[in-house]
């Protein structure tokens, strides 16, 4: 009868306006997994004897595991004998020849974001020059990084360059051992960034710029190690809030922190997969294990998310706090729409004295978005005076949503002091109509509402990171929400 | 300013339609001030929330004119930016947005619609921080979270300090007076009385005499079972004080009769 029938139904049943699919021809290994296509990884990375030893004794120790059932995620067998575990970098000369080829909504999508018009090409797989630009930057910032002694490269390179490094903190953090999709990262993983920060050295600058460029390629099995040495202090971001070109299904990324006395380490992440469309057709797995030992006394470790794409997320950024008043802290923000589902959290384990974590978890989920929040705190006997804060908040929007909350407390120190706040709420219509009453698009209103949900997230992002997660959730809400 | 002829409407429950306003006319100009009493449920709600543009309520016949446009056409947000501001009865709680951050938003939403700048942080501030002191507020009201945790009192003023700064050219107050303490509503009142101008329109919905000794309405339309039943001036309200809702049927059927 009006046209004032926008109702918070239609804005959050829109369509994810930046997905797309060209298959790209690639150099790939049969399908399948046994002990040859492992080696056979190895020798074409031209790897060093100990590193196809531990990938082989990773992929027998997975061949003893069942994938996890616990958490609440869902989805279709996955047939890990139908996948190619190697892929050649891949050629560029079967996708777009130039931005004109490229879906002008995508375009868009890039321009609204902000993204540089270099890195729109690149990101979108256009075969053009744009992209030694970017590369030419970040071989300038490797080598001012590394005149100050910090390595930081590709994971391949670095097995090459640094093997003592790679043999020393490789799998000390996540060992193969760890679950089902480590075990299996650890035998077929493709590449993936090293990082190593000598003592008392402050990184002068965001590892992001190059990250960026780097993650084009490193396919589906990603590997990261970022050692802090004592005194050090780092800034990683990973990610980047474009989408990312991607035909892989599954995705299966180990990330190991490594933090010694006095080290801090901080690493966000943005990440915006395709998250399949509003029938759940499609769409990125992403299943994930990242894990920060505070090894060294005094030391942090922070992990900030957001994450917003990926058909189904599966992924607990832990902290074990070893050295005595270390610090570990989680602050996250997922948001599932249509059919996406989110299996998210943390692990904090306090095992040195005084160790103190803080925990703040931000859920959004619309459509028939599944949102789980699962954390574990655990404070070992020998944590004397440890502090664990968790907030853990969720927001609704429409009600074929659903979010939930699995806080799991283990406390073997009487003196420990934990403290666990969650809330649930909801973007009403009567919320909205208020905001528009006053003047603001639904979208705006919308947008308002879920930026003022995650303010506590976002203000820990680094500056430019936190404009550009916030334009994110603007633009997944008015493409995937509102 | 405002036509309304012949308004049926009623309330979207996903399955039917149930009517609520049945044949409703009013008229207000620039410059006048409209008093809308009524018995609970009467419907008073129905017709401020409509005109706001809220879509659960449905119009089924009659038209509603504003400023020479078909109003009903509009989104809500359209209305606003042209100048139709309704304080809700239930001022709605947003938590985790700052009130000036909304108040920033809504001001910047009219001003952009006006083919005028956009205020920064520090200019709402000065403006807000005028409009605050006038309104009795403290300026800690402004950083928290919209509406969460005020008190009546708190949520109704925070109302009309919004209609202070959009500067309407409609003004709807669904029931501002309502749960107020004799102090509050001497703030409040105030900070109407001081909207009222020759180009602005108000109306106020309200169950009390005590706000009309205040802003003395140039008319008085009292709402029954969905349509205007009775109006006169400012001494209807009076009347109504005096001899209740009760009177308002049998008064409307004589003067029916008579001018029959
Ligand atoms: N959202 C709603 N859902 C169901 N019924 C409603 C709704 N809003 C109003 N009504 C009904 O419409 C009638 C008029 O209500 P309202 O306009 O709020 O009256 P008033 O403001 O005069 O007290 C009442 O019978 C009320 O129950
Ligand atoms: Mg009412």
């Amino acid at each position: 009868m009006t046209t004032a029938e926008l109702r918070l139904e239609d804005l959050i049943g829109r369509d994810y306006r930046q997905g797309f699919f060209t298959t790209l021809e690639t150099d790939t290994v049969r399908r399948g997994l046994d002990e040859d296509v492992v080696r056979l990884i190895s020798a074409k990375k031209n790897e060093p004897a100990f590193m196809c030893e531990w990938r082989l004794k990773a992929f027998r120790h997975w061949l003893t595991l069942a994938e996890p059932r616990w958490s609440s995620v869902t989805h279709p067998p996955i047939d890990y004998q139908a996948i190619s575990y190697y892929s050649a970098p891949k050629s560029r000369k079967d996708g777009p020849q130039s931005l004109a080829d490229v879906d002008p909504e995508l375009l868009r999508t890039y321009e609204k974001l902000g993204v540089p018009l270099q890195e729109r090409a690149l990101l979108a797989g256009v075969a053009v020059d744009a992209v030694f630009d970017s590369v030419s930057v970040a071989t300038t910032f490797k080598d001012k990084l590394a005149e100050l002694g910090i390595v930081f490269c590709s994971f391949s390179e670095a097995v090459q360059e640094h093997p003592d490094l790679v043999r020393q903190y490789l799998g000390s953090v996540v060992p193969y051992t760890d679950n089902y999709f480590a075990a299996l990262n650890s035998a077929v993983f493709s590449d993936g960034s090293f990082c190593y920060i000598p003592p008392g050295l402050r990184c002068p600058m965001e590892l992001s710029t190059y990250f960026r460029i780097n993650a084009m390629n490193t396919g589906q099995f990603e590997r990261t190690l970022i050692v802090a040495d004592r005194g050090s202090y780092v800034s990683y971001l990973e990610g980047c809030t474009a989408p990312m070109r991607d035909e892989n299904q599954l995705h299966a990324a180990v990330v190991e922190l490594v933090a010694l006395d006095d080290a801090q380490i901080k690493y966000a992440t943005v990440q915006n997969w395709y998250p399949g469309d509003k029938d759940g057709k499609g769409g990125i797995y992403n299943f994930v294990t990242k894990r920060g030992d505070c090894r060294g006394a005094n030391s942090r470790i922070s992990w900030t998310q957001v994450e917003t794409g990926s058909a189904i997320t599966w992924k607990y950024p832990s902290v074990i706090l070893q050295g005595d008043d270390s610090v570990g802290e989680f602050r996250s923000v997922a948001l599932t729409n249509h059919y996406q589902q989110a299996d998210t959290g943390t692990k904090m384990i306090h095992l040195g004295r005084n160790t103190k974590s803080t925990i703040i978890s931000k859920g959004i989920a619309a459509g028939h978005g599944h949102n789980a929040y699962r954390g574990l705190v655990r404070v070992a006997r020998s944590a004397y005076g440890a502090r664990n804060y968790t907030q853990c908040d969720s927001l609704l929007l429409g009600d074929t949503c659903a979010a939930h909350t699995f806080p799991y407390i283990e406390v073997k120190n009487p003196s420990a002091r934990v403290e666990h706040e969650a809330t649930t709420s909801r973007i009403g219509e009567d919320q909205l109509f208020y905001c528009q009453s006053r003047g603001l698009t639904p979208e705006d209103a919308v947008s308002m509402i879920v930026n003022g949900f995650c303010k506590d997230v976002f203000k820990e992002l680094p500056m430019e990171f936190a404009v550009e997660a916030q334009k994110l959730l603007g633009v997944s809400l008015e493409g995937s929400i509102g | 300013m405002l036509d309304i002829v012949n308004l049926h409407a009623g309330i979207d429950d996903g399955t039917a339609i149930r009517p609520i306003l049945h044949g409703l006319d009013l008229s207000v100009k620039a410059g006048e001030v409209h008093a809308v009493m009524g018995p609970n449920g009467s419907g008073k709600s129905t017709l401020a929330q409509l005109l706001a543009g809220r879509d659960s309520y449905r119009v089924t016949a009659g038209s509603v004119q504003y400023l020479g446009r078909n109003l009903l056409e509009l989104p809500p947000e359209e209305r606003a930016r042209a100048g139709i501001f309704l304080a809700f009865q239930y001022p709605v709680e947003i938590p985790g947005v700052a009130n000036i951050y909304l108040l920033k938003a809504a001001v910047n939403a009219v001003r952009t619609h006006r083919g005028e700048a956009e205020l920064d942080a520090i200019d709402i501030l000065a403006l807000v921080r005028d409009k605050l002191k006038f309104m009795g507020m403290d300026e800690a009201l402004l950083y928290r979270a919209v509406n969460q945790g005020f008190s009546g009192g708190e949520k109704k003023r925070n109302e009309i300090l919004q209609m202070a700064l959009l500067e309407p050219k409609l003004a709807i107050l669904d029931e501002t007076d309502s749960g107020l303490d004799i102090d509050a509503l001497k703030i409040v009142a105030d900070g109407i009385a001081a909207m009222r101008s020759p180009q602005r329109a108000i109306i106020l919905v309200t169950h009390y005499q005590r706000l009309l000794d205040y802003i003395v309405p140039d008319r008085v339309h009292v709402l029954a079972q969905g349509r205007i039943a009775l109006s006169g001036g400012p001494e209807l309200a009076q009347e109504l004080e005096r001899r209740g809702y009760g009177w308002v049927d049998t008064a409307s059927a004589t003067r029916v009769g008579a001018t029959a």
